[in-house]
């Protein structure tokens, strides 16, 4: 068990910033995801954690100790890798059992470890077998497997479930929530599935383009984004974002008003699409739908607010047609505002 | 009326182009294994079967004697261990150095790395010939002229370059990440190449380890110039076969064909790595 502080990375390749300075703090027993979208960094930073990448500055502690220049075995972490990277050449139980041997562990801790971590993770019937005899989900298992019988003080995993499919992935999400609450590590989750991320962490760092954006509880993360990417990239139907004229202090929608952190000028709703209510004829937003789609669960609407693209929700009990332009009302409590100029929304409470 | 001429000129174009790539295999195997079982016949078929014109293709009487003469010819059976010696300094050399070249082309991106691949393929575009004055006289002076060392070196020098290039694609052909599993789960680099790399590696190294063999088993040019009294097995049967009778030159010739064929055809797949296919 450790905490991790990671201190102002950065890193370089070549002319290419990945990293522009990038701070976290995790606590112990805490599960972080890094997430966000393809080549933002977040592998690097993960891999600079692991060792397997050198940064070019900054600081990363482990448990208050510096493991800048450490090698990967000395800065007590497991990992678990995309491609599981389950040794092909050894059994099941030697893959599990690979790091306590290392570790020179005594036969009897050796079992007991790799007993314990394949009965967590399900690959009894396996340990016998080579991993080629193995489906991507049970390799997967081994892999997860391999890094829990080390007892690791940190655990990083990187998109652990991307190679799975759909249902397999579900399934394998669920799992881990339970393995990992049981094994209480310290762990850092890598991905770009907003789902994954939002259903295990206790905290996501979303990361953007070499930064991190946001860092916060995943219910902090949705409702309130810090920035016009984070409410963009987290959520689906994304948050929509509609910019309105201020009046003294005040926004109108409909019938409705509220009063903004901004005197004049123009400002950015942040509108989760399932916030909202139909209204009551000529009380409401008006929405323009070009196209509703009844979805089952709910309904989904396509169209335009203000002449600005939008995407709300309505329960599935509602009827709208093409074409139609229906009135919404806004919950006061769950809009965001954002600068028109940066992007940037105002704190939750103004 | 028209679509069914169309179709049947499409199978006709299709057939002939089967008919042209087969025959093309059809005739690059003849060219390679025609002489190799002329020269068996010659070597099985005794004294008669080497002279006898026409050729039957089927050979009438077998007989292992020429073999067996041949064998107990003297100085045969010592530049046979004279050319064993060569060779296996050769591979453990050309292993030993070039399997680290190879594994750190694999691996590691640094300056010059195109450049240095090329040069690597150049060495081998210089003729030897050219060498063979300077090179004899070198070698007079340092004591390894006429010795299987020296032979074994000179080998190696034209082993070297294939060794480190295949080797390079079996290496890229071990994931990275399986190494970088090993290092965070223990390892430091050189525990994480001993216990899952070069496991992995080891096919594709013993098929590079049976290719230096092979150069060196064949290679006569060097081993000729280079040595007098310790000659291998092909400089051994240059001078000698030249005033034998014809059956037991294809006796002799047989001896040196076969175990190249037979090793080249063993490891075959994993010299594709050289051209960066995966031997996988």
């Amino acid at each position: 068990m450790a905490n991790i502080v990671i201190d102002n990375i950065k890193k370089s390749f070549g002319a290419f910033q990945a990293l522009k300075g990038v701070s976290l703090t995790i606590n112990d027993g805490e599960f972080v995801s890094l997430l966000g979208p393809s080549g933002c960094g977040k592998t690097t930073l993960l891999r600079i954690i692991a060792g397997l990448e050198t940064s070019t500055a900054g600081d990363v502690r482990i448990g208050e100790k510096s493991v800048i220049g450490l090698l990967p075995k000395d800065r007590g972490l497991a990992m678990v890798f995309q491609n599981y990277a389950v040794f092909p050449h050894m059994t099941v139980y030697e893959n599990v059992a690979f790091g306590l041997r290392m570790q020179k562990a005594d036969d009897a801790r050796v079992k007991k470890q790799v007993e314990k971590a394949a009965g967590l993770l399900h690959i009894e019937p396996y340990l016998d077998r080579y991993p080629n005899k193995l489906s991507g989900g049970q390799r997967q298992r081994v892999a997860v497997a391999r890094a829990l019988a080390v007892e690791p003080g940190v655990l990083l995993m990187d998109e652990p479930l991307s190679n799975l499919d759909a249902l397999l992935r579900l399934e394998m999400r669920t799992e881990l929530k339970t393995v990992l609450q049981e094994a209480g590590t310290t762990t850092i989750y890598v991905t770009h599935d907003q789902t994954e991320a939002m259903g295990l962490s206790d905290r996501i760092a979303v990361v953007h383009d070499g930064r991190i954006e946001q860092v916060g509880t995943p219910v902090e993360v949705y409702n309130h984004p810090a920035t016009r990417f984070v409410g963009g990239f987290i959520g689906n139907p994304p948050m929509n974002f509609i910019t309105m004229p201020v009046t003294g202090g005040q926004v109108t929608a409909g019938a409705q008003q509220f009063a903004v952190p901004a005197q004049g000028g123009e400002i950015v709703l942040g509108l989760r699409g399932e916030t909202v209510e139909r209204a009551p004829t000529g009380q409401g937003l008006d929405m323009q739908v070009r196209v509703a789609e009844p979805m089952g669960s709910h309904l989904l609407l396509t169209g335009s607010i203000l002449g600005q693209p939008a995407r709300v929700i309505l329960p599935a009990t509602e009827t709208v047609r093409n074409g139609e332009t229906v009135g919404l009302t806004l919950d006061p409590k769950r809009l965001t505002w954002l600068s028109p100029e940066n992007g940037v929304s105002y704190p939750a409470a103004a | 009326m028209s679509k069914a001429m169309n179709t049947s000129g499409y199978a006709g174009f299709i057939s002939a182009r089967r008919l042209l790539f087969w025959s093309g295999i059809v005739a690059l195997c003849a060219w390679v294994l025609v002489p190799i079982y002329l020269v068996a016949l010659g070597a099985l078929g005794g004294r008669t079967g080497a002279y006898q014109w026409p050729k039957n293709f089927l050979p009438t009487d077998i007989s292992l004697q020429p073999f067996i003469l041949f064998l107990k010819t003297e100085g045969v059976f010592q530049s046979f261990l004279n050319s064993l010696g060569a060779a296996g300094i050769t591979v453990a050399l050309s292993i030993a150095l070039g399997a680290p070249a190879g594994y750190a082309l694999a691996r590691y991106n640094f300056r010059g790395k195109d450049s240095y691949r090329l040069l690597v393929l150049l060495t081998r575009a210089f003729p030897l010939a050219i060498l063979a004055l300077p090179l004899t006289v070198s070698y007079i002076r340092l004591g390894l002229y006429d010795t299987v060392l020296g032979v074994g070196l000179i080998h190696t020098v034209l082993a070297l370059p294939f060794a480190a290039l295949v080797t390079q694609g079996i290496f890229l052909g071990v994931p990275r990440e399986l190494e970088e599993a090993a290092w965070v789960f223990g390892c430091t680099r050189i525990q994480a190449f001993f216990k899952v790399v070069a496991p992995l590696a080891l096919p594709g190294l013993v098929a590079t380890a049976v290719f230096a063999f092979v150069i060196s088993w064949n290679e006569v040019f060097a081993a000729s110039v280079l040595t007098v009294r310790h000659r291998t097995l092909t400089a051994y049967l240059l001078t000698v076969l030249s005033e034998s009778p014809m059956h037991y030159r294809f006796a002799g010739g047989l001896m040196l064909i076969l175990p190249s064929v037979v090793f080249i055809f063993a490891v075959r797949r994993y010299l594709f790595a050289i051209w960066g296919v995966s031997s996988k």
